[in-house]
C-alpha cells in the first residue's frame, strides 16, 4: 500500500477508536487508551534506533522526561497549547539525541547501551537539582476543565492528542522501513563494515536515527505533565517506559513497524487490565516473564512467528 | 607520478607495540592487475583495511585517483571508486541477494550520478550483476541459504555494484574449487578489461599467477618484492619467506 491510502486507512481507524471510547462513556476508557497509545509512540520510536539500526536503547525515559519536563517548563513560564508543547518537546528531545548520539555512536553493542543508560541518569540528577522545574519536589500542573479549540472533556483531547501522535509515529517508521533511508539503517543492523564499505554513511545514518526516535520519544512525554497533574521524578524517569520500549518491539517484532504497535497494544492493554485487576506491581513482572518467553519461542517476535508459519518461502 | 591510480607512501600501522605494516611503498596504475600474496598475518589485510578506511593508518599516506584519502571514512573512499570484498563474506543477512547489490547502487552509485538511477534501472542493474557472477536464480534467496561459493560471489557482486575505479579483491577464491577458482578468475580478468584496475589478494598460487601483470609480495608487515610475477617467485627473499631456509 502507498503512504497516502495508508494514512488514510489509519486515520479513518483512529476515528472509529476514539468513537468507540466515547460510546463505552467512562473517563476511565480514555485514561487508559492514553496509556497504551503513549506506549504506541514510545516503542515506535525505539525501535527507529533499536530495530532498524540495530542499537539498543536503555535511555527511553531520559528522551520522554525530556518532553514531559520541557511541558513543565513552558507551562509555568507562559500556557501554551499541547500541539506547541508536543513541537517544542520533540524538538529539545531531538536535539539531545543527536548530541548524545554524536558522543556515543561510535560504541557498538552493550557499550552504546551504557552510554544511553547514562543518560538518563544524568537527565535525572539535573531535574532533581533545578528548582524551576520543580526539583525533587514535582511540578503540579494543572489541566483545565475542557481544551478551547474542539471543547472536549480534557482527558479526550489528551487521549485524541495521542492517537494522532500514534498514528504520525507509526506512518513515519513505516515510511522509513520502506525508504533509501530504511535499506541504510538494516545494512547497519546487519553488518557496518560492510556497510561503509558499500558506501552507507553509517554515522550520519545513526545520528539520523537517534534524532527521529529521540523526538518521537519527546513528543509522547510532551502531553504527560497534562495527563498525570502531578509530574514528580519517579514517573518522569520510571523504569517502565525504558523495559517497555524495549520489550514491546520484542514481543511484536523488530524488523517492521507493524511489531512495535501489535506488541505496544498487546502488552499494553494486559498491563492496564492487570493493574485494575489484580496489581500495579505485577506490570514489570509480566513485561519480565513475556519477554523471557518471546526469547525462546518466537525471537523475532510475533511478526516474525507469523511469517515462519504463514509463508513458505 | 600523477598517472598512478594508486599510491601508498611509506604507509606504516602498528597496534600496541606489534608493526602490522612498516613503510608500505605501493603504486598501481590505471588498468592494471596486481597480486598482493604474503604469508598469513603478513599484513595483507591489514594493507587493504589501511587503504579503505576501514583503519587509519598512523603514518604514510595514500593517494588515490589523484586525491589524498587522509581522513576520508570508508564511505566516501567506496564513492570515490575504491571498492573492496572482504576475505570472510559479510553480505546483509537481513536482505535478498538482490537487495544486497541495491545497497551499493543507492549509496555509492546513486551518490555519484544525476539524475540517480531509477527503481526500474536498479532492478535492471542486480539482475545484470547477478547474472555476471552467475547468481541469477539466487537473487530472491536470503545469505543464509547460499553455499560458501555463491557468498563469495555475492561479495564480489556487491563490490563490483559500487561501480569502482579499483577494485580489490581479497581472498575471493578461499575454499573453491578448481574450477569455481578459474570461474572466478576469468570474472576478474573480464572486469578488468572493462577498465576496472583490480588487486588480487590470493593464496592459491595458481589463480595468481594466472591472473596478475605484476606480483607484490608482503612478508611481516613488509614489502619485499614487487615486479613481474615469473621473476618475483624465483626471488630468493620471497622463496626463503614461503619455504624456510
Amino acid at each position: 500500500m502507498r503512504t497516502p491510502p495508508f494514512i488514510l486507512l489509519g486515520a479513518v481507524i483512529a476515528a472509529l477508536v476514539f468513537a468507540g471510547a466515547r460510546l463505552v462513556g467512562n473517563d476511565y476508557v480514555f485514561f487508559a487508551g492514553y496509556t497504551v497509545l503513549q506506549f504506541v509512540v514510545l516503542a515506535t520510536a525505539w525501535n527507529i534506533l533499536g530495530g532498524y539500526t540495530g542499537y539498543v536503547n536503555f535511555g527511553t525515559a531520559a528522551f520522554f522526561a525530556l518532553g514531559a519536563y520541557s511541558s513543565v517548563f513552558f507551562h509555568k513560564f507562559y500556557p501554551l497549547p499541547i500541539p506547541v508543547l508536543v513541537a517544542i518537546g520533540a524538538a529539545v528531545a531531538g536535539l539531545v539525541g543527536l548530541g548524545t548520539g554524536y558522543l556515543t555512536l561510535r560504541l557498538r553493542g552493550a557499550f552504546f547501551s551504557i552510554a544511553t543508560l547514562a543518560l538518563a541518569v544524568v537527565l535525572q540528577t539535573l531535574v532533581v537539582n533545578w528548582n524551576y522545574v520543580g526539583g525533587s519536589r514535582g511540578a503540579y500542573v494543572i489541566r483545565p476543565a475542557e481544551d478551547s479549540v474542539l471543547h472536549l472533556p480534557y482527558i479526550q483531547y489528551l487521549f485524541l492528542v495521542m492517537l494522532v501522535l500514534a498514528l504520525s509515529a507509526v506512518v513515519i517508521a513505516r515510511t522509513i522501513e520502506r525508504s533509501k533511508l530504511g535499506y541504510g539503517f538494516a545494512t547497519i543492523r546487519d553488518d557496518e563494515l560492510a556497510a561503509e564499505a558499500s558506501g552507507v554513511p553509517t554515522l550520519k545514518l545513526k545520528l539520523i536515527a537517534t534524532v527521529i526516535s529521540g523526538a518521537l520519544m519527546g513528543m509522547a512525554g510532551a502531553p504527560f505533565p497534562y495527563y498525570i497533574g502531578y509530574l514528580q521524578l519517579a514517573s518522569a524517569f520510571a523504569l517502565e517506559y525504558a523495559v517497555n520500549a524495549i520489550a514491546m518491539p520484542m514481543i511484536g517484532g523488530t524488523t517492521t513497524w507493524l511489531g512495535p504497535l501489535i506488541g505496544a497494544i498487546l502488552l499494553g492493554t494486559l498491563q492496564q487490565i492487570v493493574t485494575v485487576t489484580i496489581s500495579s506491581a505485577v506490570n514489570l513482572l509480566i513485561v519480565g516473564v513475556l519477554l523471557v518467553a518471546f526469547v525462546i519461542i518466537a525471537p523475532n517476535g510475533l511478526v516474525g512467528l507469523w511469517q515462519r508459519l504463514f509463508s513458505k518461502r | 607520478m600523477a598517472v598512478n591510480l594508486l599510491e601508498v607512501v611509506r604507509l606504516s600501522k602498528r597496534f600496541g607495540g606489534f608493526v602490522a605494516l612498516d613503510s608500505i611503498d605501493l603504486a598501481v596504475a590505471p588498468g592494471e592487475r596486481v597480486g598482493l600474496i604474503g604469508p598469513n598475518g603478513s599484513g595483507k589485510s591489514t594493507l587493504v583495511d589501511c587503504l579503505c578506511g576501514t583503519l587509519v593508518n598512523e603514518t604514510g599516506e595514500v593517494r588515490f585517483d589523484g586525491r589524498d584519502l587522509a581522513g576520508l571514512a570508508a564511505h566516501q573512499r567506496t564513492r570515490l571508486g575504491l571498492a573492496r570484498s572482504f576475505q570472510l563474506p559479510r553480505p546483509f543477512a537481513s536482505m535478498t541477494v538482490a537487495d544486497n547489490l541495491r545497497i551499493p547502487l543507492l549509496y555509492t552509485v546513486n551518490a555519484r550520478r544525476k539524475p540517480a538511477l531509477t527503481e526500474a534501472e536498479i532492478g535492471e542493474r542486480c539482475a545484470e550483476l547477478l547474472t555476471v557472477v552467475g547468481l541469477a536464480d539466487r537473487a530472491r534467496h536470503y545469505p543464509k541459504d547460499l553455499t560458501q561459493v555463491a557468498m563469495r560471489k555475492l561479495e564480489l557482486a556487491r563490490a563490483m555494484a559500487a561501480e569502482p575505479k579499483l577494485l580489490i579483491a581479497d581472498e575471493a577464491m578461499a575454499g573453491l574449487s578448481n574450477s569455481e577458482v578459474n570461474d572466478i578468475v576469468a570474472l576478474l580478468i573480464r572486469l578488468n578489461e572493462r577498465g576496472i584496475t583490480v588487486i588480487l589478494i590470493e593464496h592459491i598460487m595458481r589463480a595468481v599467477m594466472n591472473f596478475s601483470q605484476r606480483l607484490v609480495v608482503l612478508v611481516s608487515g613488509r614489502k619485499i618484492a614487487d615486479g613481474r610475477p615469473d621473476e618475483v617467485i624465483r626471488d630468493a627473499e620471497v622463496e626463503r619467506a614461503y619455504l624456510g631456509q
